[in-house]
């Protein structure tokens, strides 16, 4: 019975329509960080904008705080500006108005793309050792720092591979161990798995979760997919279509080991129906 | 296999037909001589055949490695410093575009008939450096820009951007613009030479022009044969070079897999 109505036991659910009131902080945010739980903000965006060249706007004003350890997810339709929030926060992009602080100081931070973006001359081993060797990181121990990345991400033996040898989701995995290697405090991840089937795709995810688990990452995920990110997330965060604003805010507390069984919840279903609900409204209004 | 056999069958086939036609019909020596005559004139002037063709080749060579280095060198300045580009280019393109045949005795004057294989390496220079030059630069300007912000993410330096990153993406356009100026160079060259004037040119295709002031026909063919010979030399060595640079990761040298 998708449709019913009755909330949900292991999974908490708050939602927050902010339509007209984006400008504000999130809500949420204030009243959790005055009601004494603690909550480490790692990053602060404040009337985030982004413009194009020609005056039109694509993102914002965009105003979120990214807490220490969660897992938020950004959802919206494609065009709606959420890979430029993230290039914004990896600073690899200016904001037209608006600005970002790091309360703590700047993690460290690992950037995964939607594609793969491996280096095809060089070997999976060389190319997880790149950020190390950036970083003139001696060979001997970058070397051994890229096996373990490898390893964490199943492919200890592909390490002599080159990467027109791979799959899709090889290549992707090479791509994750490459962001890990450099210890990331704070995972940036841009659409990574929308290229692959769905099978390589659930077991990404579920080996995503661990990784997060296991590392205490940060990691900000943007997708389209509403599934993907209500599997994932602590957080969801639904930006409207262009000029990207925040609709809605729901907070999760899904079971941290779930695998792939949890899709099939009521709780998973009830908040997949949810938040799919918000983007269709978010959506229509602006249509 | 078939693809060596065919073209092999053809060019037997055409050289017997050859060969026949000239007997059958008595066509004079000094219009067109039989295969058999043109070998025979390779084999009574091989030593002299062979001094031009070294000549030919040395400055052939040096001419393109000369345009490797400052083609190669220049794409980089220019993927520095978009300035220099915007300044500079025109320039390359214009010297592109004139005729070798048309700058060759300008140049001939200028360094003069006593340095005259300076001049040949410069006339063939002006001629192999471009290909190498465009295809560089654009090699460089082709490199995936999520890979040059993932480098900036981690801190890379400008100079560490143009050897990790910017070089090897541009390594299968200047291998391929390499195969054009090989090419080139050799056309450069030989033109060149005709350029240059009598005397002082030795290179194979001054026995050209010599032969064929003296109607020794048999001779010109030879000698062309030669020039054609090392035009193929040189683009087969250059396409295995292409092949052993780019065979384990490049999508344009690797064997289909299953």
């Amino acid at each position: 019975m998708p449709s019913t109505r009755r909330p949900c036991r292991n999974c908490k659910i708050d939602y927050l329509p902010q339509r007209g009131e984006a400008g504000e902080p999130s809500a949420l945010a204030r009243q959790r960080a005055g009601g004494g739980n603690k909550l480490t903000v790692i990053a602060q965006l404040r009337g985030l904008e982004r413009s194009f060249s020609n005056g039109i706007k694509a993102l914002g004003p965009l105003d979120l705080d990214i807490e220490g350890g969660e897992f938020l997810s950004l959802l919206g339709p494609s065009g709606c500006g959420k890979s430029t929030a993230l290039r914004i926060i990896a600073e690899l992009l200016m904001p037209s108005a608006g600005g970002l602080a790091w309360p703590g100081g700047k993690p460290r931070i690992g950037f995964v793309f939607q594609d793969p973006t491996l280096m095809p001359w060089s070997d999976v081993r060389g190319n997880v050792r790149l950020p190390l060797d950036l970083k003139r990181v001696p060979r001997r121990e970058s070397n051994s720092r890229a096996q373990a990345a490898l390893a964490r991400v199943g492919l200890s033996g592909f390490s002599d591979a080159y990467p027109r040898a791979l799959s899709g989701g090889m290549r992707m995995r090479v791509a994750i161990a490459r962001a890990l290697v450099a210890k990331p405090q704070l995972l940036l991840m841009d659409e990574p798995f929308a290229a692959l089937d769905e099978i390589g795709r659930d077991a990404l995810n579920e080996d995503l979760l661990k990784l997060w688990r296991e590392d205490s990452l940060t990691i900000v995920f943007v997708t389209h997919s509403v599934y993907e990110a209500s599997f994932l997330s602590t957080r969801i965060v639904t930006l409207s279509p262009r000029p990207g604003r925040i609709v809605s805010e729901f907070r999760l507390s899904p079971p941290p080991g779930r695998t792939s069984e949890w899709r099939a919840s009521r709780e998973f279903v009830e908040t997949a129906r949810q938040v799919s609900l918000s983007l269709r409204t978010a959506v229509a209004t602006a249509a | 296999m078939l693809r060596t056999l065919l073209p092999g069958a053809l060019g037997l086939a055409v050289l017997f037909a050859w060969e026949t036609m000239v007997a059958a019909y008595q066509i004079p020596r000094f219009v067109l001589p039989a295969p058999s005559a043109i070998w025979e004139a390779l084999i009574a002037d091989f030593p002299s055949l062979m001094t031009s063709l070294w000549t030919t080749l040395r400055i052939t060579l040096l001419a393109f490695a000369l345009a490797v280095a400052t083609g190669v060198a220049l794409a980089v300045l220019f993927s520095q410093s978009r300035m220099v580009e915007m300044a500079l280019y025109p320039y390359a393109v214009i010297l592109q575009v004139t005729p070798v045949v048309a700058i060759a005795p300008l140049i001939v004057i200028w360094v003069g008939f006593e340095r005259i294989d300076l001049a040949l390496l410069i006339l063939a220079w002006i001629v192999a450096f471009f290909p190498i030059l465009s295809n560089t630069t654009l090699g460089l300007r082709s490199a995936d820009h999520n890979l040059v912000d993932l480098f900036r993410l981690h801190g890379a330096s400008d100079w560490q951007i143009l050897a990790r990153l910017k070089l090897p993406s541009a390594l299968p356009y200047l291998l391929n613009g390499m195969k054009t100026s090989g090419g080139l160079a050799l056309i450069g060259t030989v033109v060149a030479e005709y350029g240059a004037g009598s005397g002082t040119a030795t290179g194979l295709a001054w026995r050209i022009v010599e032969a064929g002031n003296r109607l020794q026909i048999a001779r010109m063919f030879a000698a062309l044969f030669l020039l054609a010979l090392l035009g193929v030399a040189i683009f087969f060595a250059l396409t295995l070079l292409e092949y052993l640079v780019l065979r384990k990761w490049h999508e344009s040298a690797v064997a289909k897999e299953i």
